[in-house]
This record gives C-alpha cells, structure tokens and sequence, in this order.
C-alpha cells in the first residue's frame, strides 16, 4: 500500500517539514546538499521566464503596443502607479523597478506552489523570503538616512510627536516595531503562507491516499479530499497574488515612511 | 504504522527547522534575486519609463498640434471675416456714392433742361414782341393811308352830293371864318 503513494508524491502521510526538504538534484539524491535542488532549480526557472519574457515583450518596444508589450507594461504599471506612486507619492516613481522586480520575483516563485508537477513554493524555504525582506530592510533605513541625515532619521523614527513623559514608554515600542519586527513579520509572513499552503495540499492529497489505503469503502472521502484539493489550490492562488501584493505594498509603506517628513 | 513513521523518522539524518534559513539556499537565492534586478532594473523599465515619457510627450504633442491648428483656423476666421466685413461697407459705400453721383447727373441735367427751356421760351417771347411791334407799326400807317383814302373818298363823294353837303360846308366854312374871327379879336 504505501509503494503505491510513494511512487505517486514520494512522500508519506502525515506530511512533516521534511517534505519541504527536497533531496539535492546535482548530486542525484544527496541529503542536505543544497547547491542544486528542485527548491533552487525553480528559483533559476523563475528569473529565466522574467528576464525572458521581459526582454523579448521589450525588444522593440512601440508608442502603440503590441499584446506582449502591452502585458509587460501592464505588470510594470500597476506597480508603478498602484504600488509606488500611491504609497510614495511622485518620488515612487524612483523606487517602482525594484518594487515591480520584488513582485514578480515572489509572484513568479509563489506560483510555482499551484503549478501541476511542481506545486512547491521556493518561498516556502524561509531563505528566500530573508533576503528580500532584508533588502528591503536595508533599503527602507538607506532611504530614510540619505533623506534626512543619519541622526535626524532616526530621531524621526524613533522619537514620535508626543509629550516628554510618555516618550520612554514609546521609544522602545517604536525601536522594536520600526527596527526588529519589520524585517522578520515581512519574511515570516511571506513564508508561513507558502508554507502552509504546501502543507494544506499535501495534507489533503496524501491524505486522500492515506485513506483509500486504509480501507477501499473510504474511497468516497478520498475523492472529496482530492476535490478539496483542487479548491484549495484556488484559494492559494488568491494567497500568492495577495502575498505578492503585501510584501510590495509593505515595502513601499517602509520606503514611504522614511521619506515622510511628519510622523 | 506507527512503527513505520517512527522509522521513517529516524531514518532522516537530521531534523530541519523550516525557520533557520539555509545558507546555500540564501547565496542561491541572493545571486538569482540580484541577476534579475540587474536586468530588470537596467535593460527594461528604464526603457518603459522611456516608452512611457514617449507615449506622454506624442499625446501632448498632438494635442498642442491640434490646438495651433484650431488657432490658426480661428485667426484665419476672424481675417476672412474682417475681410468680409470690410468688403461689404467698401460695397455699401460705393453703392452710395453711384446713388450720389445718379443723383447729381440728374439735377445737372435738369437744370439744363430748365435753363434751355426758359432760353427757348425768352427767344420765343422776344420774336413775339418784335413781331407785334412791326405789326402794329404797320398796321398804324396803313390805318392812317387808310383813313386819308377814306376821308378822302368820303370828302369826294360829299363833293359831289354839293346839294345835300352844301350847308355842311358851308356851316364848317363859318364855323372856320367865325374861330377866325373869334381869334381875331382875341
């Protein structure tokens, strides 16, 4: 019973964290050899499709578009106009081809968490959701030190406008809110949600198996459970878009907190 | 089953934290993450930006073209029209002035008419008058050889009826001696 679930998923019900942990490709089949698995293969799938597709929809770009152009436009416009120069204002415009870059990067590896065969999430690995929410981490205090000085941006961070007996109370709750939280819910977030969404269909999937293997009169809710798998997939493609989304959005509202010069 | 998870579990050779990044996981993911900004950032949305401007720039481009053309057109407008304007009261004033002119030819001619006809009737009146002088010039001495033919024929024919003119001349030869007489004395 198991050689069958096995040959399907090449895991076993229930699932654990050690089904994100994917044996090394190259070297085939190596344990905690991380170079080269299917986790950092589509991480390299992903930036090979943006870049490609990118470049061949702007080969020749037009004053009148053509579809792909147009496409490309569209995903670089909404971030553009709906991401950056909402959030930031005029100066945005500035910051739009990071925040576009950052968007697509975690909307193109989000995907792969849904796309049939692959249905796993690089985001799902916390590394890849620490780098970028460092960067932005980073970005966001550069940003805010070149803007207004070193000194003064983070008396501007740290020090609201309130009265002089409250300050030591609100001084140590901005410190841990604006300096150390940040970077962590930005990463943590991206990355529970695409891991949980892993573990949700792998759960139901294999739990289907588990069932059908257990006792063949259970194949009915097998059958539910693999149907509730294709409607969670639904549900996880409204999380990656939405966590694409957040992760931008919040970066822009870091960047924008920095250059405001009010609290 | 129980036993068999258990195996399973120990056969892993360690245990993973899915919240302790993996370090190779975060060069891979550095250089992937770092390429794409690269290219991203350097071949493609500066162009956008660029084909953005562009598309901005043609529309407004178009738009001020329009607008000069529209002012043209209206400036064009307004010239045809002072034009118009202009032709009408150069018409309207030269009307006027035929009219005055018509006008003028009219009382000249008139006047002349008038000055011809009152010559015409001066003349006439003239040669009346003259005619009428010489008529009346010859009239009057026909009248008088007339008369003496008359008085002359009358005085014949009373010469010789002596008998009933006797005393007539006789009374007229008195009456002549008698004023003689009369003036004599006087």
């Amino acid at each position: 019973m198991v050689i069958g679930q096995s040959t399907v998923l090449a895991a076993e019900f229930p699932p654990s964290v050690e089904d994100f942990y994917l044996p090394s490709i190259l070297p085939w089949g190596a344990e905690n050899n991380y170079w080269f698995t299917k986790v950092t293969l589509l991480v390299w799938v992903a930036v090979a499709l943006i870049i490609v597709f990118f470049l061949v929809s702007y080969r020749k770009p037009q004053l009148v578009p053509t579809k792909k152009q147009w496409m490309a436009e569209s995903a670089y416009g909404f971030v553009r106009n709906n991401i950056a120069v909402e959030m930031i204002g005029p100066a945005g415009v500035r910051f739009a081809p990071y925040l576009t870059t950052l968007f697509l990067f975690i909307l193109v590896n989000n995907f792969f968490g849904i796309v049939p065969l692959v249905q796993i999430s690089p985001m799902s690995h916390i590394a890849f959701p620490a780098i970028l929410a460092v960067i932005s981490y980073v970005m966001f205090i550069y940003v805010g030190m070149r803007h207004h000085g070193p000194l003064k941006y983070f008396k501007h961070a740290l020090i609201p406008p309130a009265p002089w007996f409250i300050l030591p109370l609100l001084v140590p709750i901005e410190l841990f809110s604006n300096f150390i939280v940040r970077p962590f819910s930005l990463a943590v977030r991206l990355f529970a949600n695409m891991f949980a969404g892993h573990m949700l269909l792998l759960v139901f999937t294999l739990g289907g198996f588990a069932m059908i293997n257990a006792n063949a009169l259970l194949a009915p809710i097998s059958l539910l459970s693999w149907v509730l798998t294709i409607a969670l997939t639904m549900l996880e493609f409204l999380v990656i878009c939405l966590q694409a989304y957040v992760f931008t959005v919040l970066t822009a509202s870091y960047v924008q907190g920095s250059l405001a010069d009010e609290h | 089953m129980i036993d068999f998870y258990l195996a399973a579990e120990e056969g892993a050779k360690t245990v993973h934290n899915p919240i302790i990044p993996v370090w190779q996981e975060i060069v891979v993911g550095s250089v992937a993450f770092a390429v794409l900004c690269f290219v991203l950032m350097k071949f493609v949305f500066p162009m956008m930006e660029k084909t953005f401007q562009a598309r901005v720039d043609a529309i407004e481009g178009g738009l001020k073209r329009a607008e000069t053309a529209q002012a043209e057109a209206n400036e064009l407008l307004e010239q045809y029209k002072a034009q118009l304007a202009e032709a009408r009261t150069e018409a309207a004033r030269i009307r006027d002035e035929a009219r005055a002119d018509a006008e003028g030819i009219r009382q000249d001619v008139l006047a002349k008419a008038r000055e011809e006809s009152d010559r015409i009737i001066a003349a006439g009146n003239e040669q009346l008058a003259a005619q009428r002088e010489s008529i009346v010039r010859e009239l009057r001495t026909e009248v008088g050889s007339l008369a003496v033919d008359l008085a002359s024929k009358i005085v014949g024919e009373a010469l010789a009826d002596e008998a009933r003119t006797q005393g007539t001349v006789d009374r007229f030869i008195n009456e002549l001696g008698a004023a003689d007489v009369a003036g004599g004395r006087r």
